[in-house]
């Protein structure tokens, strides 16, 4: 005796989609993006000094990611070769984080919608402006949706723990030492505990950057200088 | 489904030149098949040596087409990252192409593996770029570059010339490319030393090209007028690139 099918409901079928990515990306550590008055900063707690939440995609761009590895990583290298290959056929300011995030969107949509199972990753794409006034800040889920943040933005497991914590606060006009401090007090709290600095990931794009890449890594070194206060 | 191409999510090369091969092909380098290299301008005289604290590489700053000037103000000596310079004699539109598809390769590199490619990696990159072009050279579009970089394991640095089909030899003290190449080793030979510190190579480097440009027409002598007597020598001293262009 054959089995009558089963019907599903497209909004059960999304829905179970749905909570399967988020389960998978509320496992994972956050990472938290900030403006502060010369760049952006880009801060992850991640125990690994090598498997990286946070990159460099381009001059201005930067990258950072929750969730599963290998699919975020994937995302990261298509971004580089992206941005890469539009620089070099028009010209290096003719990559925008506009551009990398719409093709992210579709991406992450027509994976979430088509393939056997979504990507359990939330991404972030940061875009350093000439002036302050045009940095971008962009916030990717699983499904492809794109909200646009303005001060700082959050991604992961305790995200909006950590937004709840930084609400109301204006980064963008806060030194970067400061910054820094909220950004690390933030994944803390979301944490429950304390962060030591080898649990951290950290990197900015430098508005003050002598050359045409502004992303840094900071060393813990640096992460070290930057919290004694 | 739009968004990325499929090559960008399931490309694992780490080179540039070979995802814009299989992705964009016209984006690369190519002309029409027949002997163009009286038409295009072509870069002339680059010398590199030793230095006590390093590396130095310089070239004039003109550009010919048969007897013309094409340019009085290119620039054929350029940083090719952080750790390394690269100086290009030959057909100009290609060597400056090559430039820019050549730093771009190593930043790609860069990006993609998270960790910075060995000096001899980044002299072997180059080479398997120059055999790549060698239609363009049976073309009579040939383009020599020299490269010279420092990394970790050779804090006082390396000098690396090629040849159009591709072969690299390592330099140990001095060399030079282009057409007043023989005038300016020459000059080489009799001032060169090992000890030469930053001011003292910078004038033995001025001394040469001029040697270069007083015998060969193709090669830029120091141009007071227009204000660029001086070409854009790049010193290379361990771990810092910096550039010596007169303000």
């Amino acid at each position: 005796m054959s089995q009558a099918p089963f019907y599903v409901s497209p909004e059960q079928l999304m829905k179970d989609r749905a909570d399967f990515a988020r389960k998978g990306i509320a496992r994972g550590r956050s990472v938290v993006v900030l403006r502060y008055d010369e760049g952006i900063l880009l801060l992850a707690e991640n125990p690994s000094p090598t498997l990286h939440k946070i990159a460099e995609i381009y001059d201005r761009i930067g990258f950072a990611a929750v969730g599963k590895y290998n699919e975020f990583e994937t995302m990261r290298q298509a971004g580089v070769r992206y941005a890469d290959l539009r620089g070099y056929s028009y010209h290096r300011s003719d990559v925008t984080a506009r551009g990398l995030t719409n093709a992210y969107a579709q991406t992450l949509a027509g994976v979430f919608t088509t393939e056997s199972k979504p990507f359990e990753v939330e991404l972030v794409v940061a875009e350093l402006g000439l002036t302050a006034e045009t940095d971008q800040l962009y916030r990717l889920s699983y499904d492809g949706s794109v909200m646009d943040e303005t001060e700082h933005v959050a991604i992961g497991g305790q995200a909006d723990d950590i937004t709840a914590t930084l609400k109301d606060l204006s980064t963008s006009v806060l030194p970067l030492r400061e910054v820094f401090d909220h950004g690390v007090r933030a994944l803390a709290t979301a944490a429950s505990g304390t962060l030591p600095t080898q649990d951290l990931e950290a990197a900015v794009l430098d508005r003050k950057a002598s050359g045409h890449r502004t992303f840094k890594r900071l060393s813990d070194a640096m992460m070290a200088q930057l919290r004694e206060d | 489904m739009s968004g990325f191409s499929p090559a960008f999510l399931s490309s694992t090369s780490n080179s540039f030149v070979e995802l814009a091969r299989a992705v964009a092909p016209e984006a690369l380098p190519t002309t029409a098949g027949q002997d163009l290299g009286h038409l295009a301008p072509e870069g002339t005289t680059i010398i590199c040596f030793r230095t006590a604290t390093g590396i130095l590489m310089a070239g004039d700053r003109r550009a010919t087409i048969g007897n013309m000037i094409a340019s009085h103000s290119m620039e054929k000596v350029r940083p090719a990252d952080d750790f390394s310079v690269i100086g290009i004699a030959g057909t100009a539109g290609l060597a400056l192409d090559l430039i820019r598809l050549y730093q771009l390769e190593l930043e790609h590199y860069e990006k993609i593996e998270g960790a910075r490619l060995s000096l001899g990696g980044k002299a072997n990159r180059l080479a398997s770029m120059l055999r790549g072009n060698l239609n363009l050279a049976m073309q009579g579009l040939s383009v020599v570059p020299l490269f010279a970089g420092v990394d970790e394991v050779t804090p006082a640095g390396q000098i690396f010339s090629f040849d159009v089909t591709g072969g690299k030899y390592e330099e140990h003290r001095f060399h030079s490319i282009g057409s007043g190449s023989g005038y300016a080793r020459g000059a080489l030979k009799k001032l060169w030393q090992p000890d030469l510190h930053t001011d003292a190579a910078i004038s033995v480097a001025v001394e040469a090209l001029f040697d270069a440009s007083d015998d060969d027409s193709a090669t830029g002598g120091p141009d007071f007028v227009r204000q660029i007597a001086r070409s854009a020598p790049l010193t290379l001293s361990t771990g810092s690139l910096r550039s010596l262009r007169p303000t």
